[in-house]
């Protein structure tokens, strides 16, 4: 009875009773000239006041998030003959990255109704009011996003790929690619048990470009019309250097 | 090795893009275009974004006609009055063709519309050359048989005559100014210099030699090529100098060696050569708009209509 009693108890305040407590193998990646990707480890404990309740397997969901932007998908459509862009929907806010790593198939981790609720599925992530009413099929842009954003590499869903440790220690990797927009980039962890979030945690990685990168782009906005100066100057120098160096070649 | 571009915000591999360059400045050298209408698919082929590609396309384009136009002024073969002429017709085209090309930006579909005029004009010129070097290749084989005389049509009756020595022609000033405004306006909606439509209106449409005809047309690319480099700086922000350096190495290099090829060809083979390389790139486009693409929609930036 007293037994029956102290497990309706974790039931209802199962929030407290699991905690995260994460670390980051880097909390900001510098894209340099040579950036060619970058791997990100993230790794954390579970901290319990008591001992694990019983139940389902303890599971864990990793996700990084891009900054979100609006995104217009174009469809082509047979014209005259001709393939044409015509419709066009535009995607209120979409993550310009976002990869979901989970301990067991997605569908055995999170139900549908906690999906909905965190928004951690691709789908339930990306942000769209609605295409206009003359747009057929308009939820086949949002799966063309989808698609046309994983074949790049830049969506990913890594089933099984968190590795848990005795129901306490968690870690996953998930790999940037190498065409990386900058910004504050979110990872959020979830730990569940029977679909269920027991509860969740959430930090930034700051992405950003360093060194001549992070120059260059800031004199492209500031100064434009001393950047393209300055292409002008490179071309015609450059032009003028293989003139010559090809002169005296042929001597 | 890999290269992080910090505009168009991709990596890309270093040795490809220095190998594409070179490639299109051997092109540039050898036939006088500036090589953006091969350059610029290329690019879009190799993942860069389409805005990125096409400004930054334009400071390669400088580069290498450049260097091409200081070969060329070397053996003389420049007509620097012609070029002028044509120059000042260019730029006014130009000015009216960004006009023009925002109006139909407005009314949305330029995609389509850059597409078909690249289509259209690439097929009409290619067609119309490779036709008539064709001629001109089995006449030579032909002992005996005399080469054709310059007619003396409407381009000779024209008032403001002026002495081209360079080209060896004393024509009206009109005929040049209305080709350069015309590929002025074509130059500025295509997004090029405009090099593959000036050269053979120079050869067919003035009468100018062959060899002159080079030099001449990318003298003028340079200027018609910095102005919109200057205008894609300043109003999109587009000009990635990192990829422009990585192909400019590669197109500078590129066109000496293509400027000594052209000078050691007959000008007929160098015309089919040309009339041939337009016409595959006419046909891939074709291509492109008729068969059913693998992935029918594409991704834009949102926020903008």
């Amino acid at each position: 009875m007293l037994r029956l009693i102290a497990a309706l108890f974790l039931l209802v305040t199962p929030l407290s009773a699991e905690e995260i407590v994460l670390g980051l193998s880097r909390d900001e990646v510098a894209i340099t000239a040579n950036f060619n990707g970058s791997e990100v480890m993230i790794f954390g404990a579970i901290k319990r006041d008591a001992p694990a309740p019983v139940g389902g397997p303890l599971e864990v969901i990793i996700t990084l998030a891009g900054p979100l932007e609006p995104v217009l998908v174009r469809r082509k459509e047979r014209v005259l003959g001709i393939w044409v862009n015509t419709d066009a929907v535009e995607v209120d806010a979409a993550p310009s990255f976002y990869a979901v790593a989970t301990s067991a198939p997605m569908r055995d981790v999170l139900t549908s109704v906690e999906d909905l609720r965190y928004g951690i599925s691709i789908p339930r992530v990306i942000r769209s009011v609605g295409a206009p009413d003359t747009v057929r099929n308009s939820e086949t842009f949002t799966q063309a996003l989808i698609r046309i954003r994983a074949g790049s590499e830049h969506y990913q869903v890594l089933d099984s790929a968190v590795d848990i440790e005795e129901e306490t220690l968690f870690r996953g990797q998930i790999t940037l690619p190498a065409a990386l927009t900058e910004g504050d980039y979110t990872a959020h962890i979830y730990i569940t048990r029977d679909g269920v979030v027991v509860d969740d945690y959430e930090t930034n990685i700051a992405v950003y470009k360093a060194g001549l990168e992070r120059w260059l782009y800031e004199m492209s906005r500031n100064q434009p019309f001393f950047y393209g100066l300055m292409s002008l100057a490179i071309a015609i120098s450059a032009g003028w250097l293989a003139s010559a160096a090809f002169r005296i070649f042929q001597r | 090795m890999q290269i992080y571009l910090p505009i168009a915000e991709v990596s890309v591999n270093a040795f490809l893009l220095l190998g594409l360059g070179g490639i299109v400045g051997i092109l540039s050298g050898m036939f006088g275009v500036g090589g953006g209408f091969l350059m610029t698919p290329l690019l879009f082929f190799i993942g860069i974004p389409p805005a990125v590609a096409v400004a930054t396309e334009a400071v390669q384009i400088v580069a290498s006609s450049f260097s091409g136009v200081l070969a060329h002024l070397r053996r003389k073969s420049v007509d620097l009055k012609m070029g002028t002429v044509l120059l000042v017709g260019g730029l006014i085209g130009a000015a009216i063709g960004v006009v023009l090309f925002n109006y139909l930006k407005s009314l949305g579909q330029v995609d389509l519309l850059v597409k078909l005029c690249y289509v259209v004009f690439l097929g009409i010129i290619g067609g119309l050359m490779f036709i008539e070097s064709w001629r001109a290749i089995r006449r030579s084989k032909v002992p005996g048989s005399r080469p054709v005389r310059r007619k003396h049509g409407l381009v000779h009756a024209l008032p403001l005559k002026m002495k081209f020595r360079v080209s060896g022609l004393y024509i009206s000033v009109i005929p040049p100014l209305i080709i350069g405004l015309c590929v002025g306006i074509l130059a500025a909606i295509m997004g090029v210099g405009g090099g593959f439509i000036m050269v053979p209106a120079m050869i067919y449409l003035l009468g100018m030699p062959t060899k002159v005809v080079i030099g001449t047309s990318l003298f003028q690319i340079i200027f018609v090529t910095a102005f919109t480099t200057m205008l894609h700086a300043t109003t999109n922000f587009t000009v990635d100098i990192v990829l422009a350096v990585l192909l400019l190495i590669g197109g500078v290099i590129g066109a000496q060696i293509g400027t000594r090829i052209g000078v050691k060809m007959k000008a007929e083979n160098l015309r089919i050569l040309l009339a041939m390389m337009v016409l595959l790139v006419c046909g891939k486009l074709a291509f492109d708009l008729l068969v059913m693409p693998s992935e029918l929609y594409s991704l834009g930036t949102g926020g903008d209509h």
